[in-house]
Parts: C-alpha cells; structure tokens; sequence
C-alpha cells in the first residue's frame, strides 16, 4: 500500500505558531469542559454525595468494563444557551463497554436543575438513542431525574420529538432487540417513570431510587393522602410488590454490577463482516496536527498530511489522484478496519464532485465505511461552472452521500460551508457520528460572504433610492453580521446546539474515529439503493 | 536385592522411596486409604493396596493390614518412610515373624531409642557427652551446689515437680546460687508443695545439629555429616541445612565419631539421626536418636552426592555400605524448606483445601522438589497438611541461600493458605543470612519475619499499582483475543476519555493502611507509561509483564528512572511481591457492594469448614430458640458449634455422629419461626 510521505517540517515557525494557536484553541475547550464536567455546583455535589450517591461520572466509571473508554458525546450540550447554567444539558451520554459489549449509555446528572430535562436535554436523550438505534447498542439508562423541566414544558413535552419520543425510541427499539436496561439510581418521576418501566429489565437502589407516576406533594394534593416517598414507589415496593422493576441493589455499585451482568447475559454477537487486519499506529505523530492546521482558516495546506496522522501505517491508497484534485479520495484503515476517506484539499468543482459521488459509489458497493473530513467554502461558482453543470455534478455527490448505507464518520476539520457541508457528509446526511475540530466553523457560507451579500443587496436597494453609502457606512453594517456568524459558526455555538455529537481535540482523531467505527460494526452494514444520478 | 518391596507410608516420602526403588528396577507396592485413593504416590507404583478409611489409626497405623497387603502382593520388604509404623518395634517384630524384612534398624535398636531416659542411660555408659546436670535425691546445698559450680555457669535450676516455669531459676554465675536456690525453692514449694531441684547445664543459645550415620550388617560404620536443624517453631522444623555453618573440621568428625559410638552402642543398623544440641563454645550434648530416615534427609543426599534410600535398601539386602567414611566429601551446601498448608499469621493453624494451583520452580541440579501431591489435589484433615520440601543446592550457603530465596517466590499455591511467604520472609531477614541462628530464631526475629516492623515502602506500591493496570490491558487484550473484533480498540484498557486525562484510580491496602493510587496513561500500546500519584508523590513508570512459559510471574517495572525485576503472586484481590527483603502484600480494594442477599435466608445452616460432626444436640422436629447450640464440629482440633440463627423448628439433620462434612455443606434444615402470634394464643 502506498504510503503518504510528510512533507511537514515540524521546526519551521510557521509551523510553531500554527501549533501553539490549535493549543490556545484546545486548551480553552480543555479548560470549559473541566468546569463543565463537574456538573452542578459544589453545594448539589456534596449533597448529593452525602446522600451515599455516587456522581455521575462516577457512576458511568464503574459501571464500565474496567480500563473501557468511554465515547462522550456533546459535552458542552447546553452551553450558554439558557439563563440557567445547565452543563451538558444534566446529562451524560456516550458509549462504552460493558459487560464485554459497546453500549450507549444515557446517565443523569441530579446535581443539574434536579435531573431535569431542559429542551436540549431532551434533544441529547434522543440523539444518544438515535446512535444506539442506527448502530445497534444497548442501551443503559442510569436515571437520576425529576422529570421535565416544568418552567420549559412547552419545549419539551409536546412535539414529536420531545419528552414522549423517549419511551416511543424504547419500546422500538426493544422491538428490534435492541436491549432496554435501566438502573433506578434516584428519582424517576412522572414520564421519568415509563424509563424504567419500559426497560427490558430494570434495576432499582434500595433507599434511593424511587419510582412514582405522581410524587407525595402531588399525591396529597390530589387525594390527600400522605405517604413517604419511599412507601410511595421505593425499592421495596417495586421489587416486591408492583414488579416494576427486577433487580433490587444494595447500593449504586451494586447495581451497576448487576447492569454489567444483565449485559453479559444479552447473547449479542458482534456482526463483523469487513475484512479487518492488525492495527498500525500512524507513521507520523498525531501532534503534528497542530502545526498543520495554518492559524489563517483561509491558507490552503494539502489535507493528506491529516490523513498521514488518522490512518494506520500512513498508508493511503488514493483513488484518482490526478483528476478532481481538489477532493481526496482513498482507501486506508484505521485501526485495522477498512476505510475509504474522502476529504477536502480546496474548493469542490464538477470532477471533483464526480469523483467523490463515484468513490462512494466504490465504498458502498464493497461495503467500507466512509469517512469525511470537512473543510470546504462551497462548490465553485461562476458562469463558467454553472454551466458546466456544478449544480448537477453537486446533486450527484449529494445524492451518494445520502444514500450511500455504509457507516458515514464526518470531522469537521474546518469550514463548513454552504452546499459543501452537504456533500461532505453535514448533520443531514446521517453520518452516524459528527464531531468538529476547536478551530471549525459551520455556517451557511461564510461571515465575510455573508455580509458582502448582505452589503450588495442593500447598496443596490440604496442605489436604485438615490441614496448614497459610504464606505465606513458599509463596513459598519457588515461588521455585526460578521460577528454573528463567527458566533454562531463557533463549534462551542454548534456543539451547544447539538449540531454535532462534540468537540475533540484534534489529535484524538484517530482515537475517536477508531472507537466510532468499532461501535459502528455493531451493526450489519445493509444494502445501498442509490437514488437517481443527473447525468 | 529385593524385587519387590512395599511401602507403608503415603504423601512426598513414599513417592520419594518408589523413585529410588525404580531407579533401581525394584517393583513397589503402595498402600492407601479412602482418601488418598487417587493420591500421586498409588499412581507412582507399580501395585497399589487399598488398606482402610482414611483415619490413619484406621489403615496407614495398622501393621497387621500393612503387613496382609505386602504378603498379597508378593512384597519381600516393607520401607516404613517417617511417621506412621516407623519407630514401632511391634511393627518391626511382626514383619520379621512374616518373614520380611524391615527396611529399617533392629527391633532392639528402636525400642532402646524408644524411652528418652533409657536412651540417655545407654548413651551416658557409651561415654557419649549429655546435657551435665544432677538429678540426685540429695537435696543438700552444698551437693547442689557442687554440681553447679563443676558443669560451669549458667545453669538452670528446676523443680522436679515443676512446669509453667515456676520454680525455675537461671543462675548466671556462682554469686547468684544461694539466692536463686532459695527463690525457686520458695516457689516450687508454694506452687507443688514439693521443692526438690535439679540442676542442668544451661544452653543460651543452643543449636539443633543432627548427624547422619549408617550402619550396615557387616559392622561398617559411617556418618554422612550434620544437619542444622536449629530454625524450629515448637519443635517443627522449618528450614534445615547441611552441612551446619561455622563448623570445623574437627569438630565434625569429634560429633560424627561421637553419632557412631550412639549407634554402635545399641547395635544399630540401617539409616540413623543422632540429635545433638551444639553450643556456642563448641560443646554438645546427645538429645536422642532417630531410627529411621528423617524428613529432612535430602539436603544430606544434596552435598554427599548420595541416595539414602538407595543406601537403605542395600543395607536391608544385607550389603555393605557403599561408601568408607574416606570416601565421602562435602560438596556445596543445601537447605530445606517445608512447604505446609498453615496459616502462619494465624498461630499456623493447619489449613485444608483443594490445590487449585500448583505451580513449582523448575527443578534442576540446584533445585529439587519433595512432594506427593500435584494440582488438584486435596490437603485433607487425615494428614500432615506438608505439601512439599523445597530442596536447594550451591557451591556456598550464600549461593544456596539466593536460590532458595527464588525457588520460594517462585512456588505458586492457590486454594489453600501456605506458609511460603513466612519461608521467604525468613530467608530473606538480615539475621538468616548471617547465620545468626539458635533455636529460637523465629522468637527472636519474630517481628522481623512477620513484617511488624512495617518495612517502609520504597517503589512497591507503584509496581503493585502497574501489576494491576498491566493485568488489566492483559485481561482486556485476552478477551478481545476471543472475540470477533480481536483489535478494536473498545478493548484497549486504557480509561481513554475525551479531551481529559485518562485515568485509572486504584485503591490498595498495605499493613492496614489504604492507598489511592491515581494513574493517568500517557501513552498507550508498546510505548505506555502511567504517570501516578499517591498522596502527592509522583512516580513515572512503564513496565510489563513477562509472558514467558517459565516467566510469566515476573513484572519488569521501570519506576522514575529505575528499572527491576519483581516476582509477584496474585490470588484474587491480593499481589504479592517478593522483594530482596521480603514479600509484600498489597489487597486490591474493590468497590463496596454492599452487603447482599441478607434478606434471602434459605433456611440451612452450612458448614463452617472442613471437619467431623462430634455432637448433635437436637431432633428432627425440635423447636429451638435463638442461639441454641444444634450440632458440634471438630476441625482442625478446635471444636465450633453451630447455632440457631433464631427461633424456629429442626426439619431434618443431615449428618450423624462421626461423619466428616465439608466446609459450605448443609448441616440440617431449619425453619424459621414466623412472628406471628399463633404460638401465644
């Protein structure tokens, strides 16, 4: 197999400072995150704690296989975006192992707001639900929750994908024997009650967890009963009598052991049918990354130098490497699974397009997951391109990546603009993870594009007025706009919103793609039925 | 020579004697109980005879079966090994009345040996030195006295009558007699009632050095030089070697000519021990003689280059002795270990249990293995719970002592307790390996040898640590190994987490203290390193384990800059580390889990242990209360008794008087009492 020769040299200052700018970058999403990973305030933790609770990080450690990863997704879910600071959304999800098997994991944080689901909460919920229904995994809910946030239940129980989706994900799911396993580590009130109850099997903690479909207040409110919240849906009276749930643990490592044995009792087999080989740590160090990535977004540097540092051995089998070349496409493999990538290296012309919908085409019929590396401003524009057919060249790219059923991985390494973000693979197109770099950008074209066109339409309107616009007039209308697409097409902005599955660090690429794909494969790879191709 | 010869004895001795009898095409003869049916040494021999229940009063005691089975079989000689029919002149009487021969001494020999102070009265006329002391009626000061200042100071008074130490005096010199002498009598008279001493020759730090001698039918005579046997705790030998340290040349051949008068003054023939206690000034005194071979035989046969058993049977065949004293030399120096399932840190109760693991050091002219069990086995209540002796070999006791040191860490024992960690601890201390040795070694060193110093860590913890997270990666690849994603990376076992340090905690307890180790994994795969912290201090380490057939105990750790080889053991939870100066052992803590199944009582009460049921104290269809006694079991000579748990009813009782149970089985089935009010109506 070919191998890809670096032509970086990691000692020249462009390459210093292209470093130590992703380091400021990844430093600040560092430096956030730990902030955010505490959950909520040191006053909730301790009481948590003091309760005999473990946190639930911590509930998500020991409840792994030992020394497992753990493939969180959307850490900064919720991230500014409410008057409340609500980090992660009060939710922790990812996949891990357990029990010998990858499994989405969905835990609740009770030091945020409660438990409680805000709308983003409700939006991670599903998407960890949506990964483990396209990829096949159990699911293990550690509930811990007061159910919606009732200030925000016009967000988050009525529409379809709200609150009710939850249980509608699980009972289909199960259906398609995909595993429910829920552990009943605190409350689960109201709907927060069919989590459990629509779990295939479900564990419940002696004296913490409890489930009711109406909490005491509202119980003596309604009929004026008074009774414990323990007496009213403990362990007790759910082990024993109501047979809502299965398991009763002693405490939360006791029940996340027994979660870990219901696991090893599912009989799944994992359905690997793509040819893997032994794994091959990259030639060239993930760290050079850093320096790859020039600090000016708008310097080009040629793509396969990434490639070089995600792929096993470095080695890279290019397809049509002299047509279309401002899109790379090839073969490699990434912990020894089969890959065909196909990444940005400049703006996406006619052939360029035609390459890639046809090199999709090669990767779906032989059944080789995809994947994207984002950095693109868009198709090429120009009367010359239009009618060349870009827009049908586009459409064919396009409608390979949206109907290509291999496993689509999409990193956004870059910009992310326009009908490019289409093509290569956007939140749209069903990859089945999406994760963007700290230096990415995402929006529909980009902010000084944005405010150009904005500042053409108004100085023609002014013009056909009679009215005049200076120049320090215009650069004032444009700056705002400007502004607010680097604030809007921030990753933190995107990742908050749930536009991708979260932010890694550029030098785990590799690290996540691996583990992304392995979780894939839990999933037999089906047939493609391509759409109709414009010619 | 014999063609057939049958051997009344079981476990490491009788394999050791079948080996030497094929070595030397002589056909062998086993005998076995219930519970040694399956054992190593009836597989050894050529013909094996079922002799009783497994009680050893009830089949290897009993020479009448012995001696039918050897008659059954064809058998021309019995060896009777050690233990059991070895020293029993009634035994020997009756084989020689069967007309077969007693592969040992004369019946006359054992039964002068048999009373200590007979044996001392023969060996006193042979001129064979013994403890000074007098026992004399003559109660008089001066005649008291007398004897003390002529056997030379210390000496011990004692009461006749005495015991517990009271009425006895240590007098350090002739100053102190009168005052002692009126003090023990004092005591003797308030505690017996009866003040009459005796006065014996005080040893301050006596040594347990045996001779080998042997003698043959022809009036040949030889000894094989000495044994130290000084290391002993209550009279069980622990570790024996030969030949003894800082012995000269002449005092050896003054001991050994001095073992032979002892044998020849009884006529001895045949394999001996003449037990001498050796003092610092070079003097010693005749203790006893044993008249057979002795366990610790093998560190003899390891620097005289000699098979005694082989000699034995010669001598029986009525041979000569192979060997003139001339030709037999001192070559190197060999101890011994003995290998027993005990709990040294539990008085050395005597364990039980199956030998889940069974892993010995791999033999070799160094290191030579003693034993009569294999993996799998059973260490029953009927027997000695010995599993083996360790035999090193080298050309000097320092050499011997490091390959004994090795061997230890490298025996590997799971399912029931050993003292093999007490062996190592032993023969690694300071005063061990200077020979600093009398017989009260492990008294005095007793916080030494059992780790009550609390011996500061160095780099332990972290290389208990790195065990852990390598067995951890080990497990995960070995189980990725079976799956059909075999190099996924879900199965690398590196705590990896996103944009935050991957980190394992550990929690692990030394000496009663809990440590949290936090390990963050730099890098993972051929080039891994865990920077940890533990209370603040910080240890950068790499290493691995050695997965190599003969090395896969071993774990090469590299800890801040210094790379070394540790020997480690891990039985469940606790890592065992055998450092140079001594195991250390590390409890890996798992989370608490709270206590579980408490409310599920199904009704039986089960067995504490291994054992006999001595008493039952109630009837089926008995209403008890609470703690009342039900049954009695015997184990391990302590008697436990098993008690209601609460009130309620006996529903049946599953074991009788005499049975033996195994520890877990159900003793009987009881039923609860409900609290309803039924009974106070």
């Amino acid at each position: 197999m070919a191998k890809i020769i670096s032509k970086i040299n990691t000692r020249s200052q462009d390459f210093l400072d292209n470093a130590a700018h992703m380091q400021t970058q990844v430093d600040d999403l560092r430096e956030k995150l730990s902030e955010i990973k505490l959950g909520g305030g040191e006053r909730s933790r301790e009481r948590h704690l003091s309760r005999g609770k473990l946190l639930p990080r911590d509930r998500v450690n020991a409840l792994l296989d030992d020394g497992s990863a753990f493939l969180e997704f959307s850490q900064l879910a919720a991230y500014k975006v409410y008057d409340d600071n609500v980090p992660s959304a009060g939710i922790i999800t990812g996949i891990g192992r357990v029990g010998g098997q990858e499994c989405v994991i969905v835990a609740n944080d009770a030091t945020v707001k409660g438990g409680t689901y805000y709308p983003l909460t409700v939006k991670k919920h599903l998407r960890a639900q949506a990964i483990a229904q396209e990829n096949n995994l159990p699911c293990i809910y550690l509930v811990d929750s007061g159910g919606a946030n009732l200030p925000n239940q016009d967000n988050v129980f009525p529409d379809k994908e709200h609150f009710g989706r939850i249980f509608f994900n699980q009972a289909n799911m199960s259906a398609n024997n995909i595993p429910q396993i829920a552990v009943v580590m605190g409350s689960c009130t109201a709907g927060g009650a069919y989590v459990p109850a629509m779990a295939d099997e479900s564990i419940i903690v002696k004296e913490q967890g409890t489930i009711f479909l109406a909490g005491p207040p509202l119980v003596k409110a309604a009929t004026g009963e008074i009774v414990s919240a323990e007496d009213l849906g403990g362990a007790d009276v759910h082990c024993r009598t109501s047979g809502v749930t299965d398991h009763y643990a002693q405490n939360d490592h006791h029940a996340l052991e027994i979660a870990r044995n219901a696991v090893e009792n599912l009989n799944r087999v994992k359905p690997i049918n793509v040819n893997f080989q032994q794994v091959l740590e990259p030639e060239y160090s993930s760290a050079d990354i850093y320096g790859i990535i020039p600090k000016d977004t708008r310097q080009p540097y040629d793509v396969r130098e990434v490639i070089a540092r995600i792929v096993d051995g470095s080695n890279f089998e290019e397809f049509k490497a002299l047509y279309g070349n401002t899109l790379v496409c090839g073969f490699a493999r990434i912990f020894g699974y089969p890959v065909g990538i196909v990444a940005n290296n400049g703006v996406l012309f006619g052939e360029s397009a035609e390459k890639g919908a046809h090199f999709i085409q090669l990767c779906a019929q032989r059944k080789i997951p995809l994947v994207f590396l984002q950095n693109i401003t868009g198709f090429m524009v120009g009367k010359q391109y239009e009618s060349g057919g870009i827009a049908k060249h586009g459409a064919k790219m396009v409608t390979a990546v949206a109907t290509a059923q291999v496993p689509k991985f999409t990193i956004l390494i870059g910009g992310s603009f326009g009908a490019g973000n289409y093509g290569m693979c956007g939140r749209a197109y069903d990859p089945r993870f999406l994760f963007m770099w700290p230096n990415a950008r995402i929006s529909v074209m980009g902010g000084e594009q944005a405010a150009g066109v904005m500042a053409q339409v108004t100085r023609d309107k002014k013009e056909k007025l009679g009215e005049s616009w200076s120049e320090a007039e215009e650069q004032k209308f444009k700056q705002p706009i400007i502004d607010d697409y680097e604030h809007q097409g921030h990753p933190y902005y995107a990742s908050a919103r749930l536009w991708d599955d979260g932010i890694i660090d550029p030098a785990d690429t590799r690290q996540v793609l691996g583990l992304a794909i392995s979780a894939s494969l839990n999933k037999p790879i089906e047939e493609t039925k391509f759409g109709i191709f414009r010619m | 020579m014999f063609s057939k010869i049958l051997i009344a004895n079981r476990g490491e001795i009788a394999c050791r004697i079948i080996k030497t009898a094929k070595q030397m095409g002589i056909l062998t003869v086993a005998v076995y109980s219930d519970a040694d049916k399956d054992a190593l040494h009836v597989h050894m021999a050529d013909e094996a005879v079922y002799i009783g229940p497994s009680p050893s009063r009830e089949s290897y005691l009993l020479g009448d079966k012995v001696i039918a089975a050897a008659k059954q079989t064809g058998a021309q000689a019995i060896h009777p090994g050690y233990g059991f029919l070895s020293e029993n002149a009634d035994f020997c009487r009756s084989c020689t009345a069967e007309d077969i021969v007693f592969i040992g001494p004369p019946v006359a020999a054992i039964e002068a040996m048999g009373s200590k102070s007979a044996a001392k009265n023969i060996m006193a006329k042979a001129n064979v030195p013994l403890v000074p002391g007098y026992h004399g009626d003559d109660q008089s000061r001066d005649i008291i006295k007398k004897a003390a200042d002529d056997m030379g100071y210390p000496v011990l008074l004692k009461a006749t009558a005495g015991g517990g130490g009271k009425g006895m005096r240590q007098v350090w010199n002739e100053g102190e007699f009168d005052e002692a002498l009126a003090a023990a009598k004092r005591e003797a008279m308030s505690s017996f009632g009866d003040d009459t001493m005796l006065v014996e020759k005080y040893l301050t730090q006596p040594r347990h050095v045996e001779i080998q001698v042997f003698c043959d039918n022809h009036e040949n005579a030889v000894y094989l030089f000495e044994r130290d046997c000084s290391v002993q705790r209550r009279h069980q030998k622990v570790i024996e070697e030969a030949p003894a340290f800082s012995m000269s040349e002449e005092l050896r051949a003054e001991m050994g000519e001095s073992a032979i008068k002892s044998a020849q003054a009884i006529g001895y023939q045949g394999a001996g021990t003449v037990e001498f206690l050796l003092d610092v000034d070079g003097s010693f005194y005749f203790m006893e003689m044993n008249t057979r071979l002795q366990v610790e035989h093998p560190v003899t046969e390891m620097i005289s280059g000699q098979d005694l058993v082989e000699w034995q049977l010669r001598v029986a065949a009525g041979e000569l002795l192979p060997k003139t004293q001339e030709q037999l030399v001192i070559t190197g120096h060999a101890f011994e270990a003995r290998i027993y399932a005990e709990d040294p840190n539990n008085d050395f109760l005597p364990a039980t249990g199956k030998l889940s693991l069974l892993k010995t050091p791999i033999e070799s002219k160094h290191v030579r293995i003693d034993t009569g069990v294999r993996q799998g086995d059973e260490v029953s209540v009927y027997y000695d719970p010995m599993i083996a002796k360790l035999i090193v070999w080298d050309e000097n006791r320092e050499k011997a002592l490091q390959r004994l040191a090795k061997a230890l860490s490298e025996y590997r024992i799971n399912g029931v307790v050993t003292n093999i960690d007490f062996l190592y601890n032993l023969a690694t201390s300071a005063p061990f390996k200077a020979a600093d040795i009398d017989t009260s070694f492990i008294e005095k060193n007793h916080d030494l040898i059992f780790h009550k110093d609390k011996k500061p860590l160095v780099n332990e913890l972290p290389i208990a640590a790195l065990f852990l997270i390598l067995s951890k990666e080990n497990k995960a690849k070995q189980q990725a190994q079976k799956s059909n994603d075999p190099h996924s990376p879900w199965y690398n076992a590196n705590a990896w987490r996103l944009n935050e340090a991957n980190l394992h905690t550990l929690i692990l307890a030394h000496n009663d203290t809990e440590y949290t180790v936090t390990v963050e994994q730099k890098r993972q795969g051929n080039d891994a390193y865990y920077a940890m912290d533990i209370n603040g201090e910080k240890f950068d380490c790499q290493g691995e384990v050695l997965t190599t057939p003969l090395n896969d105990d071993t774990i090469v750790a590299t800890i801040n800059g210094h790379r070394s080889q540790t020997t480690f053991n891990h039985v469940e939870n606790t890592i065992s580390l055998y450092r140079a100066n001594g195991v250390f052992n590390f409890t890996h803590i798992s989370p608490d889990c709270g206590q579980q199944g408490n409310d599920d009582n199904h009704g039986g009460l089960t067995a504490p242990m291994n054992g006999t049921m001595v008493s039952v104290l109630v009837k089926p269809g008995e209403q008890v209360s609470k703690d009342q006694p039900l049954v009695i079991m015997e184990a391990m000579k302590m008697e436990h008794t098993i008690k209601a748990p609460s009130s309620g009813t006996i529903d049946e009782i599953f074991f009788q008087v005499g049975d033996m149970v195994d520890g877990g089985a159900e003793l009987l089935a009881f039923t609860e009492q409900t609290n309803t009010s039924e009974n106070s109506e």
